[in-house]
């Protein structure tokens, strides 16, 4: 990979389908409120189940006395921690990213004690959605109360309550990561700027909660499961580990998920509890999370303290930085939990920057909260926002303008040592001639006369996409493939079904997959069917997240599709009465530059289906599966910016404009990447203005449902401008990069960057997300009596 | 607990039912008559995914006993006969104004009595109508060009 890709305005690569706006064809059912979600299926003798859960963040269990729930009218049956005593494993990490890691026992209910407010404590079955509701409410636990720790910094002082045995300042590891020498930095630098930032801890908030349906077959043995999973394969994985039941005999589905954004990859105690009932109690089992229920048992996101120092020189080169880094764990080890702050954050907390000194060390800690993991983003947020945060300091500090700053440390040649390719320099220098800077600052500068507080942030991000090799993330610790499976099923009508390890909700895969194939195959679109998420019809897979469905499993896609061509030759061959090396292909057919006879794909499909004339030592049909390893991960990149106007009488803060420039490599469907931008945008605007998780200090969850925790809604949010670079990864077929997470890493820190652009006035340089009226109103106030007014 | 017998009309068909006077309506159409255009995303209001017409009003599916709506007359996304709400449909669709569409069929019965309402509003006026209903893929940007272009296009037929 040597090879530097090329920066391009336009994207050139209308291969068939590849880079067309193609409406998606999941939509019609979707409008119709037709969707195939899982709470909207029914199984004969189907039940219903409900989890009972901690009202403590923290306390011993006594006693449970399920007896009276259990008379009422219509309950199957009640299961507590003790009767899943040897007989079901323990909720397990999936990656452990560092040596030292120690990792609490977590059982799927608690037996002991339970460490937060939403822990599980009992599964009741029943034949009614309201009978189990009715049976909540009489079970009897008795809990001797413990004082809690909800606060990552607190539990990590000597003293602290100690949540899990043995796990000493509630640290389950401190993952290092360096380069160079930032001591020798700090040594050479003028001086060293330091921050304090809080990345606020998020619920992810799909519209659709967790739903699962699951029913045990007595005979086969077999678990058949409904379950809104972004990585079914390794779903099946994991419950084959905790239940110790054989993988192949559980079938997971996937039909309709109404949005994951990470949340739905993760392993929770409902899939076991749901599973080892259906086997348990003999019947089919529903289980629908409501949304209070979600906010206290889907995990987390975010979640950081971070401190930071910034060895740096007077002229704004930043020679070296300093992390020291408190991530939020909750009660226990989530999956990809350990990971996301130990690697995905720290490892690119350098952002679009030389830093050449650099270390980093992280703090993972335990709290008495609902468990911490990957939501989109992950860990890419928390580095693009500290260092972004960093840049505007170091521009204040020097009194610099802050694209100087940047301009002064960007990452300008490729292959880097982090990066495949990017247009780090050119997406900013993009942005800010779309965005207008000179003339905002004038605008800026003439408001301000009039007593009116506009702010501009301009700001990079990369992110690296694709999560790969295999080889790689088993030097991380992470315990998955890197791959992406494909399977082409060739019909011998020469339509043909892709079948994807990738699973969507609501990528629009079954779009733009079908795009990809078509184009490959040079068929109609309406010739490919595209089937996601079912661990029988799709051999193997490993999923959805980090923004590897195009780059990953749309290569292999591509790839695999090729091979269907490549063997079609030799099938064509034998019918042209040619050498397989003859056989060309082009508009859907196969022909010779000697011979003008032309056969449609559909031909040769047949002729492979029926094989009554075969080349020799080549297998009837055409079908191929095929699974990608991509040779490394790809770094999308690009520059957001925002101007926003701060009403410093009531705090409120409107967003004037708001421009995305980003680079994702080549676009398969651009309207559907665009749309990627749009939604991230709209949750990164809302951690920087409106979302927060709060709990009380006996932590009780304060943000409990949608009425205290603030989803922005239409009114609260612009329009965007979207424009898009196209530099082209070596690192795969398609030249994709990846697109999902882009907003979400790139809005929190342009927003911040705007408002307290706006403040400068009041010497205000940072305030914490969200930075909601109360407390930018305060922050003004309290500015205001230190300086005497604004200058 | 004592059934109740109502009858009501959904997408034109009559139904009649026994149910529980704690059953709210949301729970009745899918629960009951299977009928799945309204969507369950939360339990304090705020989603709007449930939204469906009730005599022609827009009401969250969620906020409404079953044995309240005894005569009424309920229109859901999945009906096909009102012209105006297949021409909002089309618009989401090709202004991709949907991604996992899970808030959708609440989106567009609140889009189709914002332009029953006003023929045509403004960017702000849209996005005022739709703050009752949450979408958290799409950022709204092309829900709010699907309801402008949806706009255009019944103010066009009505004057043809």
């Amino acid at each position: 990979m040597n090879q530097q890709s090329p920066i391009s305005k336009t994207q050139n690569l209308s291969q068939g389908y590849i880079g067309k706006s193609v409406p998606r064809r999941e939509d019609a059912r979707l409008l119709d409120g037709a969707g195939q979600f899982i709470d909207n299926m029914k199984l004969p003798n189907m039940t219903y189940s409900a989890v009972l859960r901690s009202p403590y963040a923290h306390a011993r269990l006594l006693s449970i006395n399920t007896e009276e729930a259990l008379s009422l009218k219509g309950i199957v049956g009640i299961l507590t921690g003790e009767d899943l005593k040897g007989k079901v494993g323990l909720i397990r990490p999936n990656w452990i990213a560092g040596q030292d890691i120690q990792i609490p026992d977590h059982p799927v209910l608690a037996f002991d004690k339970v460490n937060y407010t939403g822990d599980a404590v009992a599964f009741i079955v029943g034949e009614s959605r309201e009978a189990v509701q009715d049976a909540l409410e009489m079970i009897e636990v008795e809990y001797e109360v413990l004082d809690p720790i909800i606060d990552e910094e607190e539990a990590f002082q000597e003293g602290a309550v100690q949540i899990h045995e043995g796990i000493k300042n509630n640290r389950a590891g401190k993952p290092l990561m360096a380069w160079g020498d930032y001591r020798k930095a700090a040594e050479e630098a003028d001086q060293i700027v330091s921050l304090k930032l809080i990345n606020n801890r998020l619920i992810p908030s799909a519209m659709e909660p967790r739903v699962l349906l699951a029913s045990f077959d007595k005979y086969s043995e077999k678990l058949e499961m409904y379950i809104p999973s972004q990585v079914p394969h390794l779903h099946r994985r994991w419950i084959s580990d905790t239940l110790g039941w054989p993988e192949h005999k559980i079938h997971l589905k996937v039909p309709d998920i109404g949005g994951g954004f990470g949340a739905k990859m993760h392993l929770y105690v409902e899939e076991i509890l749901v599973a080892y009932a259906a086997k348990h109690f003999g019947c089919p089992i529903k289980w629908t999370e409501t949304r209070s229920e979600s906010h206290l048992s889907t995990h987390h996101g975010r979640a950081h303290t971070q401190y930071i120092d910034l060895a740096i020189k007077n002229d704004g080169t930043v020679l070296g930085l300093k992390l020291k880094l408190f991530a939020n764990m909750g009660a226990y080890l989530s999956n990809m939990a350990t990971g996301v702050p130990s690697v995905n954050c720290t490892y690119f907390a350098n952002g679009n920057y030389n830093i050449p000194n650099y270390f980093a060390q992280t703090n993972l800690i335990f709290t008495n909260t609902v468990p911490v993991d990957a939501y989109r983003g992950a860990g890419r947020p928390e580095a693009t926002y500290l260092i972004e945060r960093s840049m505007d300091k170091v521009a204040e500090v020097l009194g610099m303008d802050p694209l100087e700053v940047r301009r002064k440390n960007v990452i300008q040649k490729f292959p880097h040592n982090f990066y495949d390719s990017g247009s780090f320099l050119k997406c900013m220098e993009e942005a800010k001639s779309s965005f207008k800077y000179e003339e905002k600052r004038e605008l800026q500068a003439q408001a301000r006369e009039e007593g009116r507080y506009l702010g501009i942030g301009i700001i990079n991000y990369t992110e690296s996409c694709g999560m790969a090799p295999s080889t790689v993330l088993g030097n991380l610790g992470f315990d998955r493939g890197g791959y992406e499976s494909a399977e082409i099923k060739v019909h011998p009508d020469g339509k043909v079904t892709l079948f994807t390890g990738s699973t969507p909700q609501g990528h629009g895969h079954h779009t733009s997959f079908a795009q990809i194939v078509a184009s490959e195959l040079q068929i109609p679109m309406e010739d490919v069917e595209v089937i996601t998420g079912d661990t029988e019809a799709v051999p193997v897979g490993v999923g959805t997240y980090n923004s590897r469905s195009m780059a990953v499993g749309g290569s292999a896609a591509k790839i695999c599709a090729g091979k269907v061509i490549e063997k079609a030759k030799k099938y064509a061959a034998l019918k042209l009465r040619c050498k397989e090396e003859s056989v060309l292909y082009q508009e859907g057919h196969f022909f010779t530059e000697e011979n003008e006879k032309r056969i449609p794909f559909a031909k040769i499909a047949r002729m492979a289906a029926v094989p009554h004339h075969k080349p020799e030592d080549v297998t009837p049909g055409l079908d191929q599966l095929y699974t990608h390893d991509p040779i490394s991960m790809s770094s999308p990149n690009g520059s957001h910016a925002a101007f926003v106007e701060v009403d410093i009488e009531t705090g409120k803060i409107e967003i004037l404009e708001y421009l995305a420039v980003d680079d994702a490599g080549n676009l398969i469907n651009p309207m559907l990447a665009e749309g990627q931008i749009h939604g991230g945008i709209a949750q990164g605007i809302g951690q920087a203005l409106y979302e927060n998780t709060v709990y009380s200090e006996d932590g009780q969850l304060l943000s409990g449902s949608l009425l205290d925790y603030a989803v922005p809604k239409a009114d609260q949010l612009p329009s965007f401008k979207t424009d898009f670079l196209y530099t082209p990864t070596q690192t795969n077929p398609l030249g994709a990069k990846g697109i999902g997470e882009a907003g979400t890493i790139a809005a929190p820190p342009a927003l911040v960057s705007a408002v307290c652009d706006a403040l400068k006035p009041f010497g205000i340089d940072h305030i914490d997300m969200p930075l909601t009226p109360p407390k930018i109103w305060k922050a003004i106030q309290s500015a205001s009596q230190d300086k005497g007014g604004a200058s | 607990m004592k059934k109740h017998t109502v009858k009501i009309t959904v997408n034109g068909k009559e139904h009649q039912s026994e149910i529980d006077a704690r059953t709210l309506l949301t729970h009745f159409l899918r629960d009951h008559l299977n009928i799945t255009s309204t969507n369950i995303g939360c339990d304090t209001s705020q989603c709007g995914a449930c939204t469906v017409l009730v005599n022609g009003e827009s009401v969250k599916s969620c906020t409404q006993l079953a044995v309240q709506m005894d005569g009424a007359e309920i229109t859901t996304a999945a009906n096909d006969q009102i012209s105006d709400i297949e021409v909002i449909k089309r618009n989401f669709h090709e202004s991709h104004g949907l991604q996992c569409g899970y808030c959708t069929p609440g989106m567009v019965m609140s889009s189709h009595e914002l332009l029953k309402q006003n023929s045509n509003p403004s960017d702000d006026e849209i996005r005022d109508a739709l703050h009752g209903n949450i979408c958290r893929c799409t950022g709204y940007h092309n829900i709010i060009e699907a309801v402008k272009k949806s706009a255009a296009e019944i103010r066009e037929g009505a004057a043809s």
